[in-house]
């Protein structure tokens, strides 16, 4: 019997029958297709709350003439490389630190964590608190040391890179894990065979952990840049894009479209988010992935 | 989009208000199970104060409960008002403002006409305009008449011996006086955190002198002939802001300062002019009863001293949604609104601004200062429309836009030429004729 019916599943390529896929496929499809085949078609419409009009591609016209839109895509790719960098840096940074022999490392670990569990809306509201110019407890605490804070969030130069650092603050203990993961994967020996060699624990770092830790940084690299070129949330949470248009990114230009009743015009929107979004990060993903085969 | 103002700023309504937007589904009921009346209004102290008095009188005199449902105001509210409307998920009946942000709902599709109803004779025709569409009426007015002006401080102007100006010129000239006694700030403003909205006074309560420099404004900017940026009375209004704020004049802490913080700014005589909608006294009166007496208004001052009027607001109305089910009991209260009762009822549970949209309805002879001052615009007949009862087009990004030029991030001609982009693509969606 186990003979005959060994090939047979070859054939199929797969230990389960097709239909085992079927609920899983259903909740995707009606959830994720569906929706994203809607929107698309919806992007060439005029829709409001007098229903919908077929109107081609004068939505991405109107939405590519958008005067702040431009601001709003370079201050996503600001936002975007900001963060991740960042993410990055400290990201790996923290992990090394987290890795070592310190006392409390477990708790340590814990609270770089923390700020990832928490509500984003929650946190913006709270740091919009503490960086209120006037009454915020940034500013009271730099005016004890007798420097006089800027207004994190009111400044119009300031709020995007203010907002940024939000983003990293509550984003790096994310990064942080994936780090720990990989320099934990990392067989002892390597090390162990440095240490015969006479290496200082830079070039431990160097030469071994970060090398090693290539398929971290590109995991990193990719999910905060995607996270960072499509935030909204923070950035609403704490100016809403303001003062005026200056801390707009592409999704609350979108948002802003949608509050307004332009329906159709924001599906359009979204439908270039998607495209830009994609068009940065498949040959970003791809190219960091062949690095890592290359290796 | 700008008779909306949040109540409080407090971290719990910022959070709700967001979570509400973010979410952007409702998740009531849409009513009616248990047999009480839903209302859903926005969370403004003004709106709060006047439906729960009606709804108070209502519930005494007919034993039915109603149950008032908050939303957040400004543009967050619109869209959860668009929102609940297209999904039917609206309750019995909602409040909101008349004028162009009513068209926008696209009242024919989603409103029951109330035109035939014998309630709606008793209401002015001056508010059947705010809330007509064709030959539909959808709205029962809640409320006073408004004006937009500049609330100031009396104490300030009585110390410095100021006289009320009725030119910019002479605005601009106490606004220096003010500033060299060096201890009021001139002109609050407040571009915090939903309160960008205070922004657009300059802009909107300058439509009587821009009618008065051009009678046919309204209809040649509904129909793409006149535009802001080139029409110098309306581009004025820009050009006001931006001296302001060149001046020097504003509050320090403009950027954070919120639109309840600015109204304490001005009863604490911390700033001597605010420019605001006569509905922020019912706001003060809520939070420091006192100093509603402090305060007095005048309209945003023009060129022409001896034609100083005043541009008015209407009030929001209530509307009866199609998706209602049992019409009767909401048919009910909105004709309890439309009635003498339910001004009786307004005058009793809220502070009076000023004169009422309902036929033999009369305010009390003993009003604060600032009403006083808006009624005599009323009496003297210097009153006009603001430009959204007017013209069913008004630009969603307004506000961004002149928190950016008092901020001194954009200039007042960039700013007009940049709000004609934002109108152009509102009447584009309203599919007006000519755009």
């Amino acid at each position: 019997m186990t003979t005959t019916a060994l090939p047979r599943l070859r054939k199929s390529r797969s230990h389960y029958p097709l239909w085992f896929y079927l609920p899983a496929g259903a909740v995707y499809g009606v959830l994720f297709i569906v929706p994203t085949i809607a929107s698309f078609y919806f992007a060439f419409t005029r829709w409001n709350m007098s229903g919908t009009e077929f109107i081609g591609f004068e939505n991405f016209a109107l939405f590519f003439s958008e005067p702040y839109l431009f601001q709003g895509m370079v201050n996503t790719f600001i936002y975007g490389v900001l963060t991740s960098g960042l993410k990055v840096v400290l990201g790996l940074l923290l992990a090394v630190f987290l890795t070592s022999q310190i006392i409390a490392r477990g708790y340590l670990r814990s609270v770089i964590f923390f700020p990832t569990l928490v509500s984003t809306v929650g946190v913006g509201i709270t740091f919009t608190v503490l960086m209120d110019p006037e009454e915020g407890l940034i500013n009271r605490a730099l005016a004890v040391l007798g420097v006089a804070g800027p207004g994190w969030l009111t400044d119009p130069d300031l709020a995007l890179i203010s907002v940024a650092l939000v983003d990293v603050w509550k984003g790096v203990g994310l990064a942080t894990l994936i780090y720990i993961a990989g320099v934990v994967a990392i067989p002892q020996e390597f090390f162990e065979a440095a240490k015969v060699d006479g290496a200082s624990a830079y070039q431990n770092l160097r030469h071994i952990t970060l090398p090693l830790l290539r398929p971290a940084t590109a995991t990193v690299i990719v999910l905060s840049l995607i996270g960072g070129l499509r935030s909204f949330d923070l950035i609403w949470a704490m100016t809403q894009g303001g003062p005026g248009f200056t801390s707009d990114v592409v999704a609350s230009v979108i948002f802003k479209q949608y509050q307004a009743g332009f329906w159709g015009l924001s599906s359009a929107g979204n439908v270039v988010l998607f495209l830009l979004v994609a068009a940065l990060m498949v040959p970003l993903y791809w190219k960091l992935n062949r690095k890592e085969v290359e290796q | 989009m700008l008779s909306t103002q949040p109540l409080r700023r407090t971290a719990a309504g910022a959070a709700a208000a967001l979570a509400a937007g973010l979410a952007l589904t409702g998740c009531s009921t849409g009513g009616g199970d248990d047999g009480a009346l839903n209302i859903l209004i926005d969370n403004s102290e003004a709106t709060g104060q006047l439906m729960q008095a009606l709804a108070d009188a209502y519930t005494e005199s007919t034993g039915v409960e109603v149950e008032l449902e908050l939303r957040p105001g400004g543009s967050e509210g619109d869209n959860i008002v668009k929102t609940r409307l297209q999904t039917g998920d609206m309750p019995d009946l909602f409040f909101y403002n008349s004028g162009s942000l009513l068209q926008a709902l696209a009242p024919d599709q989603t409103l029951v006409d109330l035109s035939s109803e014998s309630y709606m004779d008793v209401v002015t025709d001056t508010f059947k305009d705010g809330v007509r569409a064709g030959d539909a009426l959808y709205g029962v007015p809640v409320g006073h008449a408004v004006g937009g002006g500049v609330l100031y401080n009396l104490a300030v102007y009585e110390e410095l011996g100021l006289e009320v100006p009725t030119t910019w010129d002479a605005f601009m000239a106490n606004n220096q006086a003010i500033l060299d006694a060096g201890e009021t700030a001139p002109v609050i403003q407040t571009y915090g955190t939903e309160s960008a909205w205070t922004s657009q006074l300059f802009v909107l309560g300058d439509n009587y002198n821009v009618l008065a420099a051009e009678p046919d404004w309204a209809e040649e900017y509904t129909g793409n002939e006149a535009h802001f940026a080139d029409t110098p009375a309306a581009a004025a209004g820009f050009e006001h802001l931006q001296e302001v704020a060149e001046g020097g004049f504003l509050n320090s802490d403009y950027a954070s300062l919120t639109y309840n913080e600015g109204l304490a700014a001005l009863a604490a005589g911390e700033g001597a002019h605010y420019p605001m909608l006569t509905t922020a006294l019912t706001e003060i009166e809520a939070t420091t009863p006192d100093a509603v007496d402090d305060l007095g208004f005048f309209a945003l001052p023009g060129t022409d001293a001896a034609n100083a009027g005043l541009t008015t607001w209407l009030p929001g109305a209530l509307y009866l949604p199609q998706s209602t089910e049992d019409q009767g009991p909401a048919q009910d209260f909105l004709a309890f609104v439309a009635s003498t009762e339910g001004c009786d009822a307004q005058t009793a549970g809220a502070s009076v601004i000023g004169p009422y949209f309902i036929e033999g309805c009369t305010v009390p002879e003993d009003v604060p200062p600032a009403v006083a001052q808006l009624q005599t615009y009323f009496d003297s007949g210097l009153t006009a429309p603001a430009l959204e009862f007017l013209s069913p087009v008004k630009g969603p990004a307004l506000e961004q836009i002149t928190v950016e030029v008092g901020s001194g991030i954009r200039t007042a001609d960039d700013a007009a030429a940049l709000y004609d982009e934002d109108v152009k693509k509102q009447a584009q969606q309203l599919g007006l004729e000519g755009w």
